[in-house]
């Protein structure tokens, strides 16, 4: 038999291509992986209304997930960004770049969010944003990779300052956090009091992160003669503000614009009760976030998941869907894709019931107004809140047209 | 030899310079980019506290500026980014000249408590004034274009620029220490009444070495807001003077190497440790303490002893 040099090479070849076949079908099969950063305060001010609360709740819906991952895996990585929006833009930058991550969660700050949200567009990965509170996020600032899960500065001036005007608060001194989230809070209800032919007697910011003696700022507020005090500010910055109002037995109505139940807690009842504020979650609301609550309080059990937190859950949740969605491979490529497909997607979870994203960004859940409840109400820790009243999610968030989106068509 | 370059310090160089070119094949570029951007930092550093003796415990204050003006520059004139490293420069060394005239005026520890004290100021400054964003920083500030036309997009297109400015503020840096004004700044370092005596005006050789070295801080800020696309305040605390005086003390004071290798020790430890934190600041704590302890000289300037070469 003859075996020319051809026939010899063509038998090696198929020989060659038959063995190595099982292995790059086996290779075709490794699972794409895609990487959840929860990037927050894990050692500062903000670390109880986010930090390891958050990684809890994000592991918390990566496993209940599984299952229905379909020819994919998700990891969730953490850092801490320390506040600082430099830190965060540059961790954020090595995630995406170097280790693979797809979407950063959680964020709280809004200038470290602002500063997350461009680099995330520049490199096409997703921001789930739950714990930045500006509105400009899906306002001037929206761009096509950010959804913005939970609350805003609209909605809370709109919801706790709504409701301190209507109670008779119509003249307000604000003490702000100097930086993003501060003024756009502070802007949010100073337009809110403006509209309600109240007025404004003043205001003081202070620097942040790293103030904690606010009596200076608490003086000037007495002495402006103005009926309530309005706390444009969060975490442990609210729980100064408040602790030291009550020490200097301060007279005025205290709105606390921004407030969780972590903070609550860290308050205690006695100094805490009958304050109003404002959540879009609460463990105790329904069956449902009951049920999610007794899923991951065992996790953390120092501190039950506020709306932040929550946010986090549900907001993986959606992201995972969405890839089922659009599939593993085109997920991969394009962070716009994603978004594009949570847009789509009507969410619905335990956290937040059914609900959907509008298509600048923002998500569209009811408000709620608490009342903080008095320590002969409560049945043990963490029963806080009384509902005063519920914002249906059509009512609750900034109109499309008013937020000045520069993607969204008027 | 060339430029004055020594044998050994020619090797090292054609070293550094070989790493600076192979690195990014291994390591993140954008941590390359920040590591030769605080090391162009500490060679500025040095210049003064190395070869003048004097400890400008301010220095943040022309960096972090320069990073401002950089971005602004970038962000709202759209200039090109040369132009924007050397306006970083020029402010730096604008500010320089203004405080570097009120504190030559007196030495030592008062010398470096009124850089300080200015330092603060200027940090003020940066909260207060409206341009710097206070807070939040200058933001999304785009990568501008290398001679308004070479994009500066691509990581590593950006990353031959920041080699290119870090190895060009280096050999300016040596050139001036190895030239007879270098000369001059080092005899004031080890004497200065008898350099007064001998007719050297010293205040004048002590502010031109001041704005020098606040000039090459300014760029090297500069650098690192277009890097990075953001300026903020971390770059003009006291923290960030003292972080240089470390990675300066941790490489070798008066070296021309030392500060190099300390901005790639005390990043890689900022960089690794980064997860865990508020345990950066304790970790280089230790390693100051240790160092002050064991190696004086700092990591060069250990070696240089050692091997009986200057470095």
């Amino acid at each position: 038999m003859e075996i020319s040099r051809r026939k010899l090479l063509g038998t090696v070849t198929t020989a060659a291509a038959t063995t190595a076949l099982p292995m790059s079908r086996a290779r075709a099969q490794a699972k794409p992986v895609f990487k959840l950063g929860v990037l927050n305060d894990q050692s500062g001010p903000y670390r109880d209304t986010g930090g390891i609360t958050s990684v809890i709740c994000t592991k918390q819906a990566v496993e209940e997930f599984s299952s229905l991952m379909q020819g994919y895996t998700v990891e969730v990585v953490t850092a801490d960004h320390q506040n600082k929006p430099d830190v965060g833009a540059s961790i954020a930058r090595q995630w995406f770049d170097r280790d693979g991550v797809d979407a950063i969660l959680d964020v709280p700050n809004s200038g470290v969010a602002l500063a997350v949200s461009a680099v995330a567009k520049e490199k096409n990965k997703v921001h789930l944003n739950t714990g930045a509170a500006t509105s400009d996020l899906t306002g001037v600032q929206c761009n096509e990779n950010f959804i913005s899960w939970n609350y805003d500065t609209w909605m809370l001036a709109q919801s706790t300052g709504g409701a301190t005007v209507k109670a008779g608060g119509d003249t307000w001194f604000f003490i702000t956090a100097d930086y993003a989230f501060g003024h756009k809070l502070e802007g949010d209800t100073t337009a809110l009091i403006k509209s309600a032919k109240g007025s404004v007697k003043g205001s003081a910011s202070y620097p942040f992160p790293g103030t904690t003696d606010f009596s200076s700022f608490l003086l000037q507020a007495q002495s402006s003669g103005a009926k309530v005090l309005g706390l444009a500010n969060a975490g442990g910055d609210t729980i100064n503000s408040i602790k030291q109002a009550k020490e200097f037995g301060l007279t005025m109505d205290i709105a606390a614009l921004l407030m969780f139940i972590s903070d609550v807690k860290a308050l205690t009842l006695e100094v805490a009760q009958g304050l109003h504020l404002t959540e879009s979650f609460y463990w105790d609301l329904n069956d449902g976030t009951r049920a999610f609550t007794n899923r991951v309080k065992s996790k953390t059990p120092d501190n039950w998941p506020n709306m932040s937190h929550a946010g986090c859950y549900s907001g993986s949740l959606h992201f995972m869907k969405a890839i089922n969605k659009i599939g593993a491979t085109a997920a991969k490529a394009s962070g716009k894709a994603i978004v594009e497909a949570m847009k789509s997607l009507p969410t619905e979870d335990d956290a937040f019931g059914k609900g959907s994203i509008r298509q600048d960004g923002r998500s569209l859940f009811p408000s709620y107004l608490f009342q903080v409840k008095k320590p002969s109400e409560s049945k043990g820790t963490w029963d806080y809140y009384k509902l005063v009243q519920t914002t249906p999610a059509e009512q609750a968030w900034r109109p499309l047209k008013d937020g000045g989106c520069p993607f969204i068509k008027a | 030899m060339i430029w004055s370059f020594s044998r050994p310090q020619l090797l090292a160089l054609v070293v550094m310079l070989a790493v600076i070119g192979i690195a990014p094949a291994f390591v993140y570029p954008v941590f390359l980019m920040k590591v030769m951007c605080f090391a162009l930092f500490a060679c500025a550093f040095n210049l003064l506290i190395g070869y003048v003796g004097l400890l400008s415990f301010g220095h943040a204050a022309y960096f972090g500026m320069g990073a401002y003006v950089s971005a602004y520059a970038a962000k709202s004139w759209g200039l090109s980014a040369e132009i924007c490293v050397l306006l970083g420069g020029l402010v730096g060394a604008g500010l320089g000249v203004v405080f570097g005239a009120i504190a030559i005026r007196r030495q030592g520890i008062y010398f470096s408590m009124i850089t300080l004290a200015l330092a603060q100021f200027t940090y003020f400054l940066c909260t207060q004034l409206p341009f710097t964003g206070g807070e939040d920083g200058i933001q999304q500030v785009p990568r501008a274009a290398l001679l308004g036309f070479i994009s500066m997009k691509p990581d590593m297109a950006i990353y031959w620029m920041t080699a290119g400015v870090f190895l060009i503020g280096f050999l300016a840096i040596f050139r001036i220490i190895h030239s007879p004004f270098g000369q001059v700044l080092k005899a004031i370092r080890e004497n200065e009444p008898r350099a007064i005596s001998l007719g050297y005006r010293v205040d004048d050789y002590k502010l031109i070495a001041f704005t020098l070295s606040t000039f090459v801080a300014g760029c090297a800020g500069g650098m690192k807001s277009l890097v990075f696309g953001i300026a903020s305040l971390t770059d003009v605390t006291w923290q960030a003077s003292g972080e240089i005086v470390l990675t300066t003390l941790l490489g070798g004071l008066g070296t021309i190497f030392g500060p190099v290798i300390g901005a790639v020790i005390t990043n890689t430890l900022e960089f690794y440790l980064a997860p865990f934190g508020s345990w950066v600041t304790v970790t280089q704590g230790v390693i100051f303490v240790l160092c002050v302890m064991l190696f004086r000289r700092g990591v060069v300037g250990e070696i240089a002893a050692k091997t009986k070469v200057s470095l």
